[in-house]
């Protein structure tokens, strides 16, 4: 019985810190329409940068601060932002597309920092050892692992709240104003590119905090926790639950990570080891259609109200009498 | 120094390739298209897949293939621009009509992971090469050593952008293109068939990819991922030759590939990608448009 | 011979759904004519245009070329039917030559494109000496002559041109609306939307004001200009244009 609650709880960490950086890309695509195919290296940036920090004194590499867990989060936020402001400022102001590029650009970027710069980050073996939150107080792997399961739910909620609160604010409205009729908000004097950004940064610091509590949840990080998948795992689990909403996005995350896990265990208990990284590529190939099946018969994916006009949307004529 | 400076030619020849046809869609369907890079893979797998069948005849002279490869080479881009076509009625012209709430971007990204998966499924994800053939590298300048192979990748490069060129400016369709290029809307009350044009635009897109991809499989080697690892560069190439700009592209190919080879003189080989993505920045901040492409 | 080179017909379109901005636009153009249609902003003329031109459907109503119902053409389709259609703005490719500029506006007929040359040449000699020139680069002034000598080009049997006067200083107006006169001489058809009405309506047979997408009130271009309704229309206060 605790094996299968073990598993369960297990299940919903992952699938709650995954909620969390779809969240924070909920509000950069869904509220502000922005492109960030970045996800997965501003969730690397969370990671490392709490490993260093919180982490114990490596042998080979950088880290070993020792601090406190919730400087260690702090700081993986602080880092994560301190990326994104670098990469929006040139290219929020121009075309969409070009922030695309770019975040895809700095995810590789990241990740080949990570994996070359072994006196940074340990290079392709990665930190280990990365502390949880009470874990000299409560020693039982069990109830240290719902403890964390309840630490997440507490983030997430306070993430939630958080976000909701300044959708709905005037800031919020702004943006909502800017992401449906540029020339309309930039004529009453609101500069977009101020918000975009703020809505970039903000949703990027989302990410590192997501990616810290990852780390500290499983232990350790390597380079190859940040591939590209990671990036279209998130896109898939907010397109599902239906962009533009944030009950949406946690939900997302928890069907698709039950759809990947579950396909995954299937391929491992199936096929022969020969053929499991075919297994792997045939599983990604699903994912990316029952995606396709989903957009087809609820284009807003579950729960999405919301429709996300992005601007590449808005055809039409140019205006004229 | 010399060698580095031959790398790049060799790697700029296949960077220009793709980047021509994504400065294209990037300019005239007007969206970043990452699944570009899988076209390169697709040509290059492609001619992995024909090449056991078809590649007959001797090696000609000192390259590693026979005159079979050449037909190898033309089939793998015609199933590689039938690709695009595919990709672009199944996906892209899908999504631009409806109301699904996805830009082309993402799902170009979604389409790229996916089509990546798809090789690694049909052909495995270890490396693979044309032949077991030893290339022998030659001196053809002190210092720096060439294979007849990449002599081959780099003239052949050189021939297909003299023919695009004289395409586009002798030829209706190529002017064509460049008008939908330069003022779409203009195009069509001028007479031109946008539709037709965008479908050109992909078969000449994936053509030049496929090409490029065997070149890349040629010289050095083929993996599933060697799109995503292209992609970056090609973009790079693209923004910096000025997006919609042909000849930028061109241009903006050769730079990439000359600054990402010599770029070992100074740093760790394991960051040559950063490189890429280094001078993009750069060219964002500077000159978003570009060298050749349009003022603001 | 009286048929009409262009017969609107109770024209509806919009560019939203649900939103009308013609509402049953009714007008002719008879061959060799030029017609002016003016109108406040708003009232629906560059719609209007665009219509004829084939970039927006026809909800309602009919198009008819010549006695051919073209109602519901593409554009591309409706160069082919000889419409020559010069945009306000965006009218020129601007990285290519004016010359190759010209060249495209030629691209559904494949025959005799030199002598078609010359003779916009003849008709705008600037054009020749500048015909090297990226048409990027050129003037307002100049790059309106590019417009509708690329038009031109294309020999059409009804020349579309949308506020030919936009963005022009006075001389540069007047100096337009000679070359469209000119063009007139060549035997084409003209219909132009314009606002700047004195101009225009100076070298047209007949005009039409649109106000709220109707087309409101009619008649010789004379009359227009000394008609009070029309500067109601307009201003709401002046009495007549002249």
């Amino acid at each position: 019985m605790i094996g299968i609650l073990s598993y369960v709880v297990f299940f919903l960490i992952q699938a709650m810190v995954y909620s969390i950086v779809a969240l924070g890309l909920n509000l950069q695509w869904g509220y502000t329409g922005l492109f960030n195919i970045g996800v997965a290296g501003f969730f690397l940036v969370g990671s490392y940068t709490f490993a260093i920090l919180s982490g114990p004194p490596y042998a080979t590499h950088l880290g070993g601060f020792g601090l406190p867990i919730i400087v260690g989060i702090l700081g993986a936020m602080a880092a994560a932002g301190l990326i994104a402001v670098v990469v929006g400022i040139p290219t929020l102001r121009l075309r969409e597309d070009y922030l695309a590029i770019a975040t895809i650009g700095i995810a590789e970027v990241l990740r080949l920092i990570a994996l070359n710069a072994k006196g940074l980050t340990g290079g392709s073996r990665g930190a280990q050892s990365i502390p949880r939150p009470f874990q000299d107080v409560i020693q039982n792997n069990f109830a240290n692992n719902v403890a964390y399961l309840l630490l997440v739910i507490a983030v997430v909620a306070l993430v939630y709240f958080a976000l909701e609160a300044m959708v709905r604010s005037p800031w919020g409205r702004v943006l909502k104003a800017i992401r449906e009729d540029e020339s309309a908000a930039s004529s009453v004097g609101k500069n977009p590119f101020r918000f975009r950004l703020q809505s970039f940064v903000i949703g990027c610091v989302i990410m590192g905090l997501g990616g810290a509590l990852n780390a500290s949840f499983v232990g350790f990080v390597a380079p190859t926790d940040f591939l590209p998948i990671l990036t279209f795992e998130i896109w898939a689990m907010l397109i599902a639950g239906g962009s533009g909403n944030n009950r949406g996005a946690i939900l997302g995350s928890i069907l698709i990570w039950a759809f990947w896990t579950g396909t995954g265990s299937v391929a491992q208990a199936v096929l022969p080891s020969g053929l499991q990284v075919k297994g792997g590529a045939l599983q990604v190939i699903l994912i990316g259609l029952v995606l396709l099946g989903i957009l087809m018969a609820r284009p807003r994916g579950i729960i999405g109200e919301e429709a996300v006009v992005s601007r590449e949307a808005q055809l039409g004529g140019t205006g004229g009498d | 120094m010399g060698q580095y400076i031959a790398d790049g030619i060799i790697l700029g020849a296949t960077l220009s390739l793709g980047a021509i046809g994504l400065t294209l869609t990037f300019n005239i369907l007007r969206f970043a298209n990452f699944a570009h890079g899988e076209l390169l893979t697709f040509g290059a797998y492609f001619g992995l897949a024909l090449a056991g069948p078809l590649a007959f005849g001797p090696n000609i002279g000192s390259l590693t293939f026979g005159w079979g490869f050449l037909l190898v080479l033309v089939l793998a881009a015609v199933l590689t621009a039938g690709l695009a076509v595919l990709i672009d009625f199944i996906v892209f012209r899908v999504l631009r009509r409806s109301d699904v709430a996805v830009a082309l971007v993402i799902a170009s990204f979604g389409a790229s992971l996916m089509l990546r998966n798809v090789v690694v499924f049909i052909w495995g994800p270890q490396p693979e090469y044309y032949s077991r053939a030893i290339a022998i590298a030659k001196p053809i300048l002190p210092g720096v050593r060439v294979t007849s192979d990449e002599i081959f990748v780099v003239v052949l490069a050189a021939v297909l952008m003299v023919a695009l060129h004289l395409f586009l400016t002798r030829t209706r369709l190529g002017k064509a293109m460049r008008a939908v290029s330069d003022n779409a809307l203009l195009a069509q009350v001028t007479g031109v068939n946008v539709t037709n044009v965008i479908r050109m635009v992909w078969v000449v897109g994936g053509t030049l990819a496929a090409i490029g991809g065997v070149f890349y499989g040629l010289t050095v080697q083929m993996i599933p991922t060697m799109g995503f690892t292209l992609i970056l560069p090609m973009f790079a190439a693209a923004i910096l030759g000025g997006i919609g700009s042909v000849y930028g592209a061109v241009l903006g190919g050769m730079v990439i590939g000359l600054a990402e080879s010599m770029s070992v003189m100074w740093i760790d080989p394991g960051y040559k990608p950063a490189v890429a993505f280094a001078l993009m920045f750069l060219i964002l901040l500077i000159l978003p448009s570009g060298i050749l492409g349009e003022r603001a | 011979m009286s048929e009409l080179a262009l017969s609107v017909e109770d024209v509806v379109a919009g560019y939203v759904p649900g939103v009308d901005i013609l509402r049953g636009v009714a007008l002719e153009v008879r061959p060799g004519e030029i017609v002016t249609v003016l109108g406040p902003n708003g009232a629906g003329k560059s719609t209007l245009i665009k219509v004829v031109a084939g970039l927006l459907r026809v909800r309602s109503g009919a198009l008819k070329l010549f006695g051919k119902d073209i109602s519901n053409l593409p554009a591309h389709r409706m160069v082919g039917e000889g419409v020559g259609y010069v945009p306000q703005t965006n009218n020129v490719f601007p990285k290519m030559s004016v010359e190759e500029n010209l060249e495209l506006g030629a691209y559904v007929r494949t025959r005799e494109i030199r002598r078609g040359l010359e003779q916009v040449y003849v008709t705008f000699p600037d054009l020749q000496r500048l015909r090297r020139q990226a048409a990027g680069r050129l003037s307002g002034g100049q790059r309106q002559m590019v417009a509708i000598g690329r038009a031109l080009m294309l020999q059409p049997r009804l020349m579309l041109l949308d506020e030919p006067s936009a963005g022009l200083s006075p001389l540069l107006v007047g100096h337009v609306f000679d070359k469209i006169r000119e063009v007139r001489e060549i035997g084409v058809t003209i219909l132009i939307v314009e606002q700047n009405a004195k101009a225009a309506l100076a070298i047209s047979d007949r005009g039409y004001v649109l106000a709220e997408g109707k087309d409101q009130v009619s008649g010789p271009a004379q009359e227009l200009l000394e008609n009070p309704e029309v500067g109601e229309l307009y201003l709401g206060a002046r009495k007549g244009l002249a």
